[in-house]
């Protein structure tokens, strides 16, 4: 029988591949020019080397927002993992319940992330803020403008407020898709509370905690408005995170070689750090 | 010394899963409960093992009431139609589970799992993990973890229902010698007659949360005490007629009349419900006492052994099961053989007859 070939099919490829082109490849290799060379407007481009890159990665600045960053990233962690899954765990399986919890959890994940700037910005405001109002209440003195603890703490209470909700659904929808029989099982064995969450709901947990911490790690990386509505970056720039540091760059000094050098740096860290995880995680599966 | 259920009852909320149920089991016996899916198998199970608490009525153990004793006061192990292991221990680990809850010392444990290993062959495979086995041996280690520990009580959910038909009918075979061994009460749930008459025993056959029957296996089959339970122990479906006998002659209603051979001289004459299993409805007669029934053929199937015809006579579909191969078309008229003497007479209120 003789073969036909048909290349008609590339054409059906080629809505997709002009999207990538259009919103990723392109941008991002604009971004890899200005990264490598000089301009002074006029669309003029001078060849520049490793200059930028050496420059972005001596910059002191530079290493500071990187420090803020991971100390928040890791808070963050550390914190919104636990507590979402400690949620999940005390959640209804079954009933009327469940739904009701459900959207309660999901709300904060619909408010945007501007409005979540806001509402924090005012609700932590010592003087009518609800939160503030009620820490200086409480005799500890707290204005988050002027004290980089309590901006700190601000700033981490709100992540915590936004983002747990995402850890709760994912865990939960794990936790729900265990069978009855894994639990009947322990109680046949006789085993605790803590052996059950311990040997089985932890293992069985174990990809989509996976995926809710690179979730959590990427978002966390990258946050910026709901800091920059609340504390533009300060007292001082003791919040400066890396994005916000990047957008004070390119936009703010229009530096665009070194922003450009910047950009590619972040996106090298997020993507190491994903992979790095990830493969740790995925450490000693079955092939 | 067995373990009863005096009038137990379970109800959730406006549902109830099992009615009033009496049920004795000797120690040292294997009883099999046959039922088709949602019957209260399992639900019946639970309750043996105290996972459950009845609604009424009261569970002894060895001449003790139990009612409401958790389960992890019981020394009861259970296996289920899922392949329940711990997914991070290796195979060695899972099997010791259970021991190690107990605290039993670390050279017992030992010898108990070789030994557990060695019965369900697993020996080779006992520092693998859950993941890296095939689903007959993941089944296999939770049988394992089942007989490790000296229960009193075992109890295998449909265990053998997520296997495929080779790995089935290998642990199929394996399982009665494994029960044989032992001395404490098995209880197997299955919806497969055929299951039920390999492992004999004594065989309970549930419907819709009520044992319609419980006695030794090869009576129960050979005998149901009513339609229900003779429905329940018969795969392909049994064949229900309506029927009218007058001496020695039986008339199906819209079907053919049949004179009886010696089989049925102690049926009274009257109005019954007959029943007959499908092999004894053949294409070829093999039976001294026989008779022929036509009808239109609905479906049939072919086995490399086996024949399988579905047919209509009146209003009621049969099915017939014969050996060797009989291509027929479907929408022809069949005539087919009954073996008169296999007829099983069911009264006005479903009650055996004869």
């Amino acid at each position: 029988m003789k073969k036909t070939f048909d290349n008609k099919a590339w054409f059906l490829v080629l809505p997709v591949f002009l999207m990538v082109l259009f919103n990723s490849l392109i941008p991002l290799m604009t971004v890899v020019n200005y990264s490598v060379q000089e301009t002074f407007g006029n669309n003029e481009f001078f060849w520049s080397g490793t200059r930028w890159f050496e420059q972005v990665l001596h910059d002191r600045q530079f290493h500071e927002s990187l420090m803020r960053q991971i100390i928040f990233t890791g808070l963050v962690l550390l914190i919104q993992i636990p507590l979402g899954l400690a949620i999940a765990l005390c959640m209804p399986r079954k009933g009327p319940w469940v739904s009701v919890c459900l959207v309660l959890i999901a709300l904060p994940l619909l408010v945007p992330w501007n409005v979540v700037g806001s509402m924090w910005n005012i609700m932590a405001l010592p003087d009518i803020g609800l939160l503030g109002k009620a820490i200086n209440g409480l005799g500890i003195s707290f204005n988050y403008t002027r004290q980089p603890l309590a901006a700190w703490f601000t700033v981490v209470l709100m992540d915590v407020w936004h983002w747990t909700s995402l850890v709760v659904l994912l865990c939960y929808a794990g936790l729900v898709s265990i069978p009855d029989a894994y639990y009947q099982a322990a109680q046949v064995d006789g085993a605790s509370r803590w052996s059950v969450f311990r040997y089985i709901q932890l293992p069985k947990l174990k990809h989509v905690l996976t995926i809710a911490i690179l979730l959590r790690f990427m978002d966390s990386f990258m946050i910026y408005t709901e800091v920059i509505v609340l504390t533009g970056g300060g007292p001082g720039s003791t919040t400066k995170f890396l994005s916000i540091d990047l957008v004070q760059k390119a936009l703010g000094g229009f530096d665009l070689g070194p922003a450009a050098a910047f950009s590619i740096v972040y996106f090298l860290i997020i993507l190491f750090l994903s992979w790095l995880f990830y493969t740790l995680m995925m450490r000693g599966e079955a092939k | 010394m067995s373990l009863e259920l005096r009038n137990v009852t379970k109800r959730v909320g406006a549902d109830t899963y099992i009615y009033e149920t009496n049920l004795v089991l000797a120690d040292g016996s294997l009883n099999v409960l046959l039922g088709p899916t949602l019957a209260g198998k399992t639900t019946l199970m639970q309750l043996m093992a105290g996972l459950e608490k009845p609604t009424t009525g009261e569970v002894w153990f060895r001449g003790k009431n139990v009612t409401g004793v958790p389960v992890q006061k019981r020394n009861v192990s259970m296996v289920y139609q899922q392949f329940i292991n711990y997914p991070n221990f290796s195979v060695r680990e899972n099997i010791a589970a259970p021991l190690r809850v107990a605290r039993m010392n670390e050279a017992e444990i030992d010898r108990r799992v070789m030994q557990a290993a060695e019965i369900l062959r697993l020996t080779p495979m006992l520092d693998r993990r859950p993941s890296q086995l095939s689903g007959g041996q993941q089944q296999r280690t939770a049988i394992a973890r089942a007989i490790v520990k000296d229960s009193d009580i075992i109890l295998f959910d449909e265990p053998l229902a997520n296997l495929d038909y080779k790995l089935r009918e290998e642990l199929r075979d394996e399982l009665p010698k494994l029960f044989a061994q032992r001395n404490c009460i098995v209880v197997y749930a299955t919806t497969e007659p055929a299951e039920a008459l390999l492992f004999g025993g004594n065989t309970a056959t549930l419907h819709e949360g009520r044992i319609t029957q419980f006695c030794p296996t090869a009576r129960g089959y050979r005998r149901p005490k009513d339609i229900v339970s003779a429905r329940v122990f018969s795969d392909p479906p049994i064949n229900t007629h309506a029927a009218v006998k007058v001496n020695g002659e039986l008339t199906l209603v819209d079907g053919p009349q049949w004179s009886l051979g010696d089989g049925a001289r102690d049926v009274p004459d009257g109005n019954y419900t007959i029943a007959i299993r499908p092999h004894h409805v053949t294409m070829k007669p093999v039976a001294a006492n026989s008779a022929t029934i036509e009808g239109r053929v609905l479906i049939t199937e072919l086995s490399g052994s086996e024949s399988v015809i579905h047919f209509k006579v009146g209003n009621e579909t049969w099915v017939s099961q014969s050996h060797g191969i009989h291509p027929v078309e479907v929408g022809a008229q069949a005539r087919l053989h009954v073996d008169t003497d296999q007829i099983l007479y069911y009264g006005p209120s479903e009650e055996l007859v004869g």
